[in-house]
């Protein structure tokens, strides 16, 4: 069945798109990932305008987080006042990314911005996720006691606050430069961030496990609503139809994944995650790198 | 007087022979479940005299989508990856484009006439001022000629006018589904030996209707409004989807 998109102008199939959402709700329900950073892609890939995917994609992932934040807030595994404090560094961060997206869109460059900075993002995180999973098996084979938390530079920063849930007394600038990073990434990239900002919370601002997630998604809530209505307001690019089938797919997907990943063993699921980051990655870098067919491309111009 | 009287003979003449025409359909309402639209169109040569010796008569139907402005992008390989690098921009291509004839094209219309009345798909597009570092700005709209074609947004369809007994004359416009909004201004000539004797234009409107036309107007009118119906969407399907597993759980 045919759909028409009212803002993308394009023609897509609509169990095409409920398909794919389901797939990247599976694969976020297994891995605990928003799955931005896989979708945006695929719908490159399906022929959605650029600016339109990742616009649309920020809004499909508040619904994301939100159906997963409930869970955590029962679970009381969110700490609010470090997700408040990565917030206001998350939303200066959305607004400079979403001033950077439309000056490269002015130059032309956007598509070639999104698209390095999936390469250079996926290529480093995956590498790190699949290193670090294989030694976690060797290590869990061989029986090794897991590594201790070091003091570092962080805690010698100033304006240190009391984080009570996260059992943490550190300073908040790292927590806003954290924030702030991955604000500018949602918008550029139209993900949530939770891949990046996960790694940072555990390995940068030690936070424990149990409360990262929660968190990170509470606070990408926030980033990802802001990008949404940041970029409806300025590119009128959110197509809330080309969402809604996107999230309808997700939501169902994600729960049947997490069925899946309660009977995995966390490091093989870790190593499967590493290596779909890097084959979405690879793709991308052919791209790149690989003569077009069609060296020309047409936009409708800008400022008229 | 006499100047009044010359002018006359003259649009007499020129109106020996006249369309009359007729459309499937004057309006293309883009819905939900919109996968592009075909429209028949048929009409007839209206005439007070006998055919005329020679030649028989050719028709040409055209069809086009609102103009706009649009940029052309050029990759080249830098450091080792493909960038836009040159661009030029063309000031007015039609977002659609259709021409149907009863013959191949060079032989049923004159250069000249072309050129006057715009016909061709090259002719249709506008582009005037490439900067002064491009040598070859005719790469670039051959290139947004064959990114369209490819794309069936512009097309040359030969032989696809049907004319019986040079009077009746149909043929038929496949619209795709990637659509843009508009009046599309829809032309038919009359001609012989490549001259044109005889043109009538009239618009097919294309919009988007219903649920695409509301949530059109509101992105762009109230994109605030449109935002926050969109963020509150999300919350929804993502407070119901966790209440409904929570549900088939327990």
């Amino acid at each position: 069945m045919q759909i028409y998109l009212p803002i993308a102008e394009v023609s897509v199939n609509a169990f095409l798109l409920l398909g794919l959402g389901g797939l990247v709700g599976i694969l976020s329900g297994m891995f605990g990932v928003g799955g931005g950073f896989l979708m945006t892609p695929l719908l490159f890939f399906i022929g959605i305008p650029p600016a339109v995917a990742v616009a649309t994609e920020a809004n499909q992932i508040v619904a994301s987080s939100f159906s997963g934040v409930l869970a955590h807030l029962r679970r009381k595994t969110v700490d609010l006042r470090m997700g408040t404090v990565l917030l206001i560094g998350g939303l200066v961060g959305a607004a400079l990314g979403v001033v950077i997206f439309n000056y490269l869109k002015s130059l032309g460059q956007v598509d070639l911005l999104v698209r390095l900075c999936y390469v250079v993002f996926l290529g480093v995180i995956g590498s790190l996720m699949f290193v670090e999973s294989l030694n976690a098996i060797r290590k869990t084979a061989k029986g090794a006691p897991p590594v201790k938390r070091k003091h570092t530079l962080i805690h010698k920063l100033p304006f240190k606050m009391r984080f009570r849930v996260s059992g943490l007394y550190i300073s908040v600038i790292p927590p806003l430069l954290v924030g702030l990073c991955v604000g500018i990434l949602a918008a550029i990239m139209g993900v949530g961030g939770g891949f990046i900002m996960v790694p940072a919370m555990i390995y940068l601002l030690g936070m424990p496990t149990k409360v990262v997630v929660g968190t990170s998604l509470f606070q990408i809530i926030f980033v990802t609503g802001f990008t949404t209505l940041l970029h409806a307001t300025t590119n009128f690019t959110v197509d809330v139809v080309l969402a809604v089938l996107l999230l309808v797919g997700g939501v169902i997907g994600a729960q049947i994944g997490t069925q899946i990943g309660v009977r995995m063993k966390a490091e093989q699921l870790r190593i499967l995650l590493a290596l779909m980051v890097l084959a979405v990655c690879g793709k991308l870098a052919l791209d790149l790198l690989l003569m077009p067919s069609e060296l020309y491309s047409v936009r409708a111009a800008e400022g008229h | 007087m006499r100047w009044l009287l010359a002018f006359l003979l003259i649009a007499n003449v020129s109106v020996a022979e006249e369309v009359v025409l007729g459309l499937s359909q004057d309006e293309v309402a883009i819905t939900t479940q919109f996968d592009g639209s075909e429209i028949l169109i048929f009409g007839a040569v209206k005439r007070e005299e006998a055919i005329p010796e020679g030649p028989p008569l050719q028709v040409i139907v055209t069809v086009a989508g609102p103009s706009e402005p649009v940029t052309v992008r050029r990759k080249e390989k830098r450091f080792g990856i493909w960038v836009n690098t040159d661009a030029v921009e063309v000031d007015r291509a039609p977002s659609f484009y259709a021409v149907a004839t009863s013959g191949l094209l060079r032989e049923v219309l004159s250069n000249v006439e072309d050129l006057r009345n715009k016909i061709s798909v090259p002719r249709a597009i506008r582009s005037v001022g490439a900067p002064m570092s491009i040598n070859d700005a005719g790469s670039f709209t051959e290139a947004l000629i064959r990114i369209r074609r490819a794309n069936q947004l512009y097309q040359l369809l030969e032989n696809q006018v049907v004319v019986d007994d040079q009077t009746l004359f149909r043929t038929s416009i496949r619209l795709p589904a990637a659509l843009t909004e508009g009046a599309y201004r829809t032309r038919i000539f009359l001609t012989r030996k490549g001259k044109v004797i005889s043109q009538y234009e009239t618009s097919i409107d294309v919009r988007k209707v219903g649920l695409e036309r509301w949530l059109f107007t509101l992105s762009r009118e109230m994109p605030l409004i449109y935002g926050l119906m969109s963020l509150a969407i999300a919350i929804a399907a993502g407070w119901g989807a966790s209440a409904a597993f929570r549900l088939i759980r327990n």
